[in-house]
């Protein structure tokens, strides 16, 4: 009666939130006394599936099915269902990004699971199976009871740190077997950000409202986000006016962001651009009038001209990785 | 081709949200309530657009909700649509909303089923694809755009890190984003013809509900901003690493 957990990777390499995801597993298993599988779905090295032993998983079911490098709710189903089905697993764990979300709600509904998507904090096993998760937005959170037999849980990426460990984990194949209708969403065409930060993922992101006054003045902004390391982002009227490409545009109407740091220049800090960034664990809030609602709700407040702010900021942070390198 | 657009009711975004009977309820006094925005600009008007430009012949609407969800699919009628169909259950949990339209569609004949990437009040983003297996059809997610020719739709679909384009033939269900449409509003002469437009209510089926929200609670106030003079960026730079322990 393991916790199944599906194991994303890219090409065979594994990211951050996928041993994330393993951990958290790893944190209810334990909670329920027994043991993490964690299922990899199309191409992966032996070596790569080692490491997710030093998150918790003690087992790897591998289906090396190739169609499934690309992402297919139906075939995904199908590999997880199998897996669960192996394993006799109760509890059904993913992550809360695209993949997650187009495969775990298909999933819930084939084992007619009871789920929770985007938990933000381990399960309450105390009296029932307890998962809280952000709702309105980031405004809120509810602790929801899953009462099915069989349960689904998708975690927010960058909920919890993580901790690499000493365990290892034995590889094993599992044959699914797919018909061609599992496969009937077809790929024409993929166009991968290269080079930037995309935006979903980034851990930081720095972001410019109409306050950045036009389109020239954006290398600024690139500049510190290089430095760090960071996505760009912006508010909807700067992607409106083609200052920015549509795909930065966070808010209500835009993207919906969680990053450790969330930097935000020259944003006047309207409800609808919060909803967007409101999950951001640490905002920062560059303006030059005090009374912009976003200092409500930031962390650190810089009162003054981005056009001037934003070159120090770059320049200090430059300063401090070479004290720190 | 019939379209199906599953439209669901959400409180205003500029809603200040509180809860009462001890936090296990949602305070709704005084909350206005609209449509989902991703229901409403993306997945309704790509219905309406694919309607004009001869490819659908019907763009039904539904909506799974008590009597008092009535004004909001009358809204998203003004803006289009041939009928509106409100499944008289409580939607709290995602695998009943998912379910209860299933029960509902898979006798209708819809080719293609739209929602919205989220509902903005409780953030799962799982009724579309969990409707797509209840219903045995293909589900393309975070849609950006969406054609149809010959029975086929061509996607454009969010991924990690990119974007990808899809074909699939139809029946379909498909979860809409920004990019999808572009957002229109009501005119007079929609308003008017939604008031005569037919809003049929079918009864719920009997389905148990997989989850309950035992209570719910507000993040911790933020502490008040700290002031950083614009001059000691330094002071910054060290705080987000000692303090704030995000660089
Ligand atoms: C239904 C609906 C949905 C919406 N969805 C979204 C959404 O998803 N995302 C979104 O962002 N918005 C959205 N909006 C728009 C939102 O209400 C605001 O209008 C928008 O966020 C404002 O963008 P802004 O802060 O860049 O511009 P402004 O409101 O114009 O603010 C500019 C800010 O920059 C400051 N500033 C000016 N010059 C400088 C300078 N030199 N140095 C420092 N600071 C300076 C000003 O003090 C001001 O605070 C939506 C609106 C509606 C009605
Ligand atoms: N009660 C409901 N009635 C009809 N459609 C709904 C309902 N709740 C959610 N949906 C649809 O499912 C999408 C995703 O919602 P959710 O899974 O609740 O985040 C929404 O954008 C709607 O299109």
């Amino acid at each position: 009666m393991s916790v199944i957990v599906l194991a994303e990777h890219q090409q065979g390499s594994f990211k951050k939130k996928s041993f994330e995801a393993i951990q958290y597993a790893a944190g209810i298993a334990q909670a329920m006394g027994t043991s993490v599988t964690a299922v990899v779905l199309g191409n992966a090295g032996d070596s790569e599936m080692q490491q997710l032993g030093q998150y918790g998983a003690t087992k790897v079911l591998h289906v090396a099915d190739a169609r499934l490098d690309n992402l297919n709710a139906r075939a995904y189903t199908k590999a997880l269902v199998a897996a669960a089905e192996k394993e006799g697993a109760k509890v059904v764990v993913g992550l809360h990004d695209v993949t997650g979300k187009a495969v775990f709600p298909r999933v819930a509904a084939r084992l007619k699971a009871g789920m929770v998507a985007g938990a933000v904090a381990q399960p309450d096993t105390a009296s029932g199976f307890v998962v809280k998760k952000t709702v309105f937005s980031g405004k809120a959170f509810a602790s929801v009871n899953i009462t099915s037999d069989v349960k689904v849980v998708t975690l927010m990426p960058n909920t919890f740190a993580v901790k690499k460990g000493e365990g290892s984990t034995a590889v094993e194949k599992l044959e699914v077997a797919f018909e061609d209708k599992d496969f009937a969403v077809q790929v024409k065409e993929v166009s991968k950000v290269t080079g930037t930060v995309p935006l979903a993922e980034a851990e930081l992101v720095v972001s410019g409202g109409r306050g950045m006054k036009g389109p020239e003045n954006w290398h600024i902004l690139e500049d510190l986000a290089k430095e760090l390391g960071a996505a760009t982002a912006c508010s909807r009227p700067v992607a409106d006016s083609h200052w920015r490409p549509h795909h930065e545009h966070v808010g209500q109407t835009g993207g919906t962001i969680r990053p450790n740091l969330y930097i935000a220049a020259g944003i006047s800090g309207a409800i609808q651009h919060l909803a967007g960034v409101n999950g951001s664990k640490t905002i920062v809030v560059i303006n030059k009038d005090p009374e912009a609602p976003f200092f409500k709700a930031a962390d650190y407040g810089v009162v003054g001209d981005v056009l001037e702010v934003l070159p120090k900021l770059t320049e200090a942070v430059k300063k401090w990785k070479a004290s720190h390198n | 081709m019939k379209i199906l657009v599953c439209i669901s009711q959400v409180p205003d975004t500029t809603t200040k949200i509180a809860f009462s009977d001890n936090n296990s309820t949602f305070n709704t006094a005084g909350v206005t309530f609209i449509i989902n925005p991703y229901d409403e600009w993306y997945a309704l008007v790509r219905a309406l657009e694919l309607k004009e430009s001869g490819a659908a012949t019907t763009v039904n609407l539904v909506t799974v909700g008590k009597a008092d969800a009535e004004p909001v699919i009358r809204k998203a009628l003004a803006l289009g649509g041939d009928e509106a169909i409100r499944i008289d259950a409580d939607s709290t949990d995602p695998y009943v909303v998912a379910a209860q339209i299933a029960e509902y569609a898979k006798s209708e004949g819809y080719d293609l089923v739209l929602c919205g990437k989220e509902s903005i009040d409780y953030n799962n983003g799982s009724t579309g694809a969990m409707l797509a297996e209840l219903l045995d059809m293909n589900f393309i997610g975070f849609a950006s755009s969406l054609s149809i020719e010959g029975g086929v739709a061509t996607v454009k679909r969010e991924i990690e890190g990119g974007e990808e384009t899809d074909t699939c033939a139809l029946p379909l269900v498909v979860s809409c984003q920004k990019g999808m449409a572009e957002a229109r509003i009501p005119n007079m002469r929609g308003i008017m013809a939604a008031r005569t437009k037919p809003l049929k209510v079918v009864p719920a089926a009997a389905i148990s509900p997989l989850t309950a929200i035992v209570s719910y609670d507000l993040p911790p106030a933020k502490t008040g901003v700290k002031l950083i003079d614009p001059n000691n960026m330094d002071e910054l730079v060290e705080l987000l690493h000692t303090q704030a322990k995000v660089i």
